[in-house]
């Protein structure tokens, strides 16, 4: 049991410490700092990531919808924060738009200002996550009968209709047509972001624990097995498409405060693809290498690369190479470099606390040994 | 006196036009040990497959603790295809999946061994309590199932030291060595707790000392448990040793039925296995 103390106090720490170290970015740097943008997009792109690896990595079934519930979930959070009095400007070519009022200014009347918005923004973000949610099962009841590739098509395809139904005009005085939703409430700083995510991921890293989460793992492992030791295969694979599709209606919530405005156009079938790209190089089936990954990979295309694309990259300054565009072939390389020397992706299936478990470390030693 | 636990009735298993089971009447009372032996490819396994919901019987019906739990009758282009008996004696559908099939006590093991891989010993058999689980999915995820969480846990403990697995349950179930490794499928299927356990020739590919175990092992569990027992084997010792009664499928078609004894001096069985000769 010590081994069990010493990891919980490892993790406590690590989590406390980059926690810290968020609130420190908060206060010493101004919000439209690189390492704020940075940190926002790399939580939003987090929680999707474990959200999209609960299906893929820890239930096996292999869906491509993600993008499409996280337009639900941003086009619920906007539609439904927008200050009345902004109403007319943001739907200026729809009369004002069909919803008269705005649940951030309903809860900030009896809660008070501050307080009140706040709850209400929590409030539309969780309706957006319902939202995915219900459309997951709806599309999950004839989708879920397919599997691997099938589904994936069947659900990429979900993703691309819905997109392209939200541009359709005679929507407009709801999704705005093809314009843009702004001017909604926002969180300017880091923080809330990070706990809002973290608290989604826990509450995900609970589920896959639970007895639940095994069924899951089980039904990853081995479909027929499963069913014959009593799992419902219907009802746990349309069960783990929901709460993927919740939280991934949460991400998109977030997604849309983090952008600032909202378009159909940004959640793209490519969309899903950077997620998915996320997962595999985060380590299928490990929440912590999802987290990881997503940090990195946003640290890396949105800060560490940039140079790249502007003419001057770790003091070189060649523009006629470092063009527009150049960023992303040499991501494309990094990538396979990595895909190439982690099999497995960064963590394998190892989760934080494994980092410091002697018995890991073991089992690599014997693998090598036995190679 | 016993009751019946099993009853399979009239069942006809048609692949197209291949008639994989044909006609098959069998019944298992409580508390017995039955062997269904038979050639290869006499469908031995696609009984089982029916028995447990995996496929759905053509015709015929299967009956649990005196229950009907499976019925079915030729449809659709299988109407004109089908080459078995009692046809049109049986109206209802009744199709339950394989779940809940175990969930009404009946569990089985693979002939190929299928456990969950990337599992540990432990947690295979933790899975299993799963569909024996009350809590539902908000109550799991937030940990207000604790007491039955420890409870199973501690089950599990108990049911890996009477198999004699609880000294590797931390060890990656594909790690273990083979006769180890049918020992926790066998582990896994009672956590399910089953009142009728089917093994699916728990002997393959063991050395008669591993067989010889897994003999005792199975009287063991039958008497621990109260379990009633339908296997498929071909290791004839441990067939011979533990059954109660036999019965033998030949080309779909049950051939003989009896003690064990009986069966070792029906003509027609030893004609199945070793053939019948030519000018004889």
């Amino acid at each position: 049991m010590t081994m069990k103390k010493k990891k919980t106090i490892f993790t406590a720490v690590v989590l406390a410490i980059l926690l810290a170290a968020c609130i420190v970015v908060d206060m010493t740097l101004p919000t439209y700092h690189i390492a704020v943008t940075v940190i926002k997009k790399a939580t939003v792109y987090a929680l999707v990531a474990v959200s999209m690896n609960l299906l893929n990595g820890f239930t096996g079934l292999f869906s491509l919808g993600q993008a499409g519930f996280m337009l639900l979930g941003a086009y619920a959070y906007g539609v439904l924060t927008i200050p009345v009095a902004k109403k007319a400007s943001v739907y200026q070519y729809f009369d004002g738009g069909a919803i008269p009022f705005s649940v951030p200014e309903i809860f900030a009347g009896f809660l008070g200002e501050t307080v009140g918005t706040v709850v209400g923004m929590l409030f539309c973000l969780l309706i957006g996550g319902l939202l995915a949610a219900l459309m997951a099962y709806l599309i999950g009841l004839p989708v879920l009968r397919l599997k691997s590739d099938y589904l994936a098509i069947a659900t990429l395809g979900f993703a691309e209709i819905l997109r392209a139904f939200f541009q359709w005009n005679a929507l407009g005085p709801i999704t705005n047509g093809s314009n843009l939703l702004k001017s909604y409430p926002t969180f300017g700083k880091a923080t809330p972001y990070v706990l809002l995510a973290g608290l989604m991921i826990a509450v995900i890293l609970l589920l896959i624990n639970s007895t639940y989460g095994r069924a899951f793992k089980a039904i990853r492992d081995d479909e027929v097995a499963a069913e014959a030791m009593g799992i419902n295969l219907a009802k746990h694979k349309r069960m783990a498409f929901i709460i993927s599709s919740f939280f991934a209606g949460i991400g998109g919530g977030m997604m849309a405060m983090y952008m600032g405005t909202i378009a159909a156009a940004p959640f793209k079938s490519s969309l899903t693809y950077e997620i998915l790209l996320i997962v595999v190089i985060g380590g299928i089936g490990s929440i912590t290498g999802s987290v990881l990954a997503s940090f990195l990979y946003i640290f890396s295309s949105e800060w560490l690369l940039r140079g790249l694309d502007s003419g001057t990259f770790l003091g070189i300054n060649a523009p006629d190479i470092f063009k527009n565009g150049f960023r992303m072939a040499v991501f494309s390389v990094i990538i396979m470099v990595i895909v190439l020397f982690f099999r497995k992706g960064i963590m394998g299936d190892k989760e934080l606390p494994d980092l410091i478990d002697p018995k890991y470390r073991r089992k690599k030693r014997k693998e090598a040994a036995g190679k | 006196m016993s009751k019946s636990v099993l009853k399979i009735e009239n069942a006809t298993m048609q692949f197209g036009g291949v008639v994989a089971v044909d006609n098959l009447n069998l019944e298992i009372n409580e508390g017995e040990i039955v062997a269904l032996i038979g050639p290869n490819g006499a469908g031995k396994t696609t009984a089982f497959n029916v028995t447990t919901g995996v496929y759905q019987p053509t015709n015929g019906a299967v009956w649990f603790c005196g229950e009907k739990v499976i019925e079915n009758h030729p449809q659709g282009k299988m109407k004109k295809l089908y080459k078995g008996e009692h046809d049109g004696e049986y109206t209802h559908v009744l199709a339950p999946t394989p779940d809940k099939i175990t969930k009404m006590g009946m569990a089985r093991t693979f002939q190929n061994i299928r456990l969950w891989k990337s599992q540990t010993v432990f947690d295979n058999v933790l899975i299993a309590k799963h569909c024996r689980a009350t809590s539902n999915v908000f109550s799991a995820t937030f940990r207000l199932n604790r007491k039955e969480e420890a409870r199973q846990r501690q089950e599990v403990l108990e049911l890996l030291e009477v198999v004699g697995l609880a000294d590797v349950k931390d060890e990656l179930a594909t790690s273990l060595p083979y006769g180890k490794q049918r020992r926790l499928e066998i582990a896994r299927a009672l956590a399910a707790e089953p009142k009728l356990l089917l093994l699916d020739e728990p002997a393959a590919g063991m050395n008669p000392q591993e067989t010889d175990e897994l003999t005792a092992f199975i009287g063991e569990i039958r008497d621990k448990f109260h379990l009633t027992i339908f296997l498929i084997e071909h290791h004839m010792n441990l067939v011979m040793n533990i059954s109660d009664r036999i019965y033998v499928l030949d080309f779909g078609k049950l051939i003989a039925e009896g003690t064990p004894t009986e069966i070792q001096n029906n003509k027609r069985v030893i004609d199945a296995y070793l053939g019948v000769a030519e000018d004889a």
